[in-house]
């Protein structure tokens, strides 16, 4: 809880409703923000009563991050000065993780989890594609099992530098 | 079945179920990664159900919220299909049930993202991307396991067999319904039939069919899975943590 605070306390009294919703990061992975995870859909504020309406959308639709998202977004939106604030969780169109923009893609990438590849256009998603360790760079790796510690990341390690590491899986 | 409540009741109590049996594997799995998938694909399940009562409860008007619909009702007035309650079995008898359930719910969710009703389409097209791995997973398992040991191939064969009967309940005509359970069969069909082949394991004949979960008429399994998941909340209505 201390660290969800402190990202909460990042947000200064008087910053936009916009800026304040996009510096929430993700609760399960917490170097990338919900708008660089492609989760936050829009923010508006109503000029007369100040009310702001936030909308997102989950990455998996079981994703249990989904409560502290919107308790995170109503902290940030009060810390800049905003408390009268609703979200609304929307379904459609789903998320991809084409979604995930490049400022996110490299931050995963720094801190060791393996962004995802392109969606690809249409059917099953393929058991061979490459992923580039991120810790050595060695296209070298394999798949330890599909599912791991998040519902949208797999399981994988490396083969030249042996190191396990994590994977945002396409979706 | 009567009209959208039902339909969509009926798919919520599949994925409902389906999530509380996937999650009695976790701690019990026969490996650390295969817990975890097991837990995650209960989770993509649970996900689907919550969408899905939430809705329900909206069609049918009488304030009943996900909760309500989850935890205040009895067996009889569950309509999941006899499959998904069927007791786990050994591992084998899951990636059944898993791999026939996934092949039924990816062309009943992708259809479902074309079909008119909005909320339905919505859910659709977000749960079908979450069945392409489930399907994924489960004909990777029945694959290694019918084409493995001596061993493996008998008890994947018997989970087969045990499982296929129920199968035929998920396709039972339903022309009013937003999406006909009847139309998803060929697609269904597709992906059995090439996945048993290469597990080299036999594709049981047609003969029993049991049914009635469409219905509220349950196996005896269904009230004792209902006993362990509704407990805490009907000793604490209202409860939050």
């Amino acid at each position: 809880m201390v660290s969800v605070r402190s990202a909460a306390q990042r947000v200064a009294a008087g910053t936009d409703p916009r800026t304040a919703v996009a510096s929430v990061v993700d609760p399960e992975i917490r170097v990338i923000t919900i708008d660089e995870l492609g989760i936050l859909r829009a923010v508006e504020e109503d000029p007369a009563s100040g009310r702001v309406t936030v909308t997102i959308t989950p990455t998996y639709t079981g994703c249990p991050a989904m409560d502290v998202i919107r308790a995170d977004i109503r902290r940030a939106l009060a810390a800049a000065g905003h408390p009268d604030a609703e979200v609304r969780t929307v379904y459609s169109p789903p998320w991809s993780t084409d979604w995930i923009s490049e400022g996110g893609r490299a931050k995963l990438a720094a801190a060791g989890i393996a962004p995802p590849a392109p969606v690809p256009a249409a059917g099953v998603v393929s058991l061979t594609l490459a992923v580039r360790c991120p810790r050595c760079g060695s296209p070298e790796t394999e798949q330890v099992s599909r599912f791991g510690s998040t519902a949208c990341k797999a399981l994988w390690r490396c083969r030249s530098c042996s190191e396990p590491f994590d994977h945002l899986k396409a979706l | 079945m009567n009209g959208p409540f039902d339909f969509t009741l009926a798919l919520a109590d599949d994925a409902l179920i389906a999530a509380q049996r996937l999650a009695e594997w976790t701690t019990r799995a026969p490996e650390m990664e295969e817990d975890i998938a097991l837990a995650n694909i209960a989770l993509d399940q649970l996900g689907a159900a919550r969408l899905l009562l939430s809705y329900a409860g909206e069609l049918e008007g009488a304030g009943r919220d996900e909760d309500a619909l989850a935890y205040l009702r009895d067996d009889r007035q569950f309509r999941n299909v006899l499959l998904v309650e069927l007791p786990n079995g050994d591992f084998a008898v899951t990636m059944a049930k898993l791999f026939f359930l996934a092949a039924y719910q990816l062309p009943l969710y992708t259809a479902l993202a074309g079909c008119a009703d909005e909320r339905l389409a919505a859910i659709g097209g977000k749960a079908r991307k979450e069945s392409a791995y489930h399907l994924d997973h489960g004909a990777l398992w029945v694959k290694r396991l019918g084409d493995g040991t001596e061993e493996s191939h008998r008890r994947m064969q018997a989970a087969v067999d045990h499982v296929w009967p129920y199968t035929h309940e998920l396709f039972a005509a339903d022309p009013a319904a937003p999406v006909d359970p009847a139309t998803l069969r060929p697609a269904f069909d597709e992906v059995v039939g090439p996945v048993l082949a290469e597990a080299t394991l036999t594709r049981p004949g047609s003969a029993w069919a049991p049914a009635g979960g469409r219905a509220g008429v349950h196996s005896e399994h269904l009230a004792y899975l209902l006993a362990e998941m509704q407990v805490l909340h009907r000793a604490h209505p209202g409860a939050k943590w």
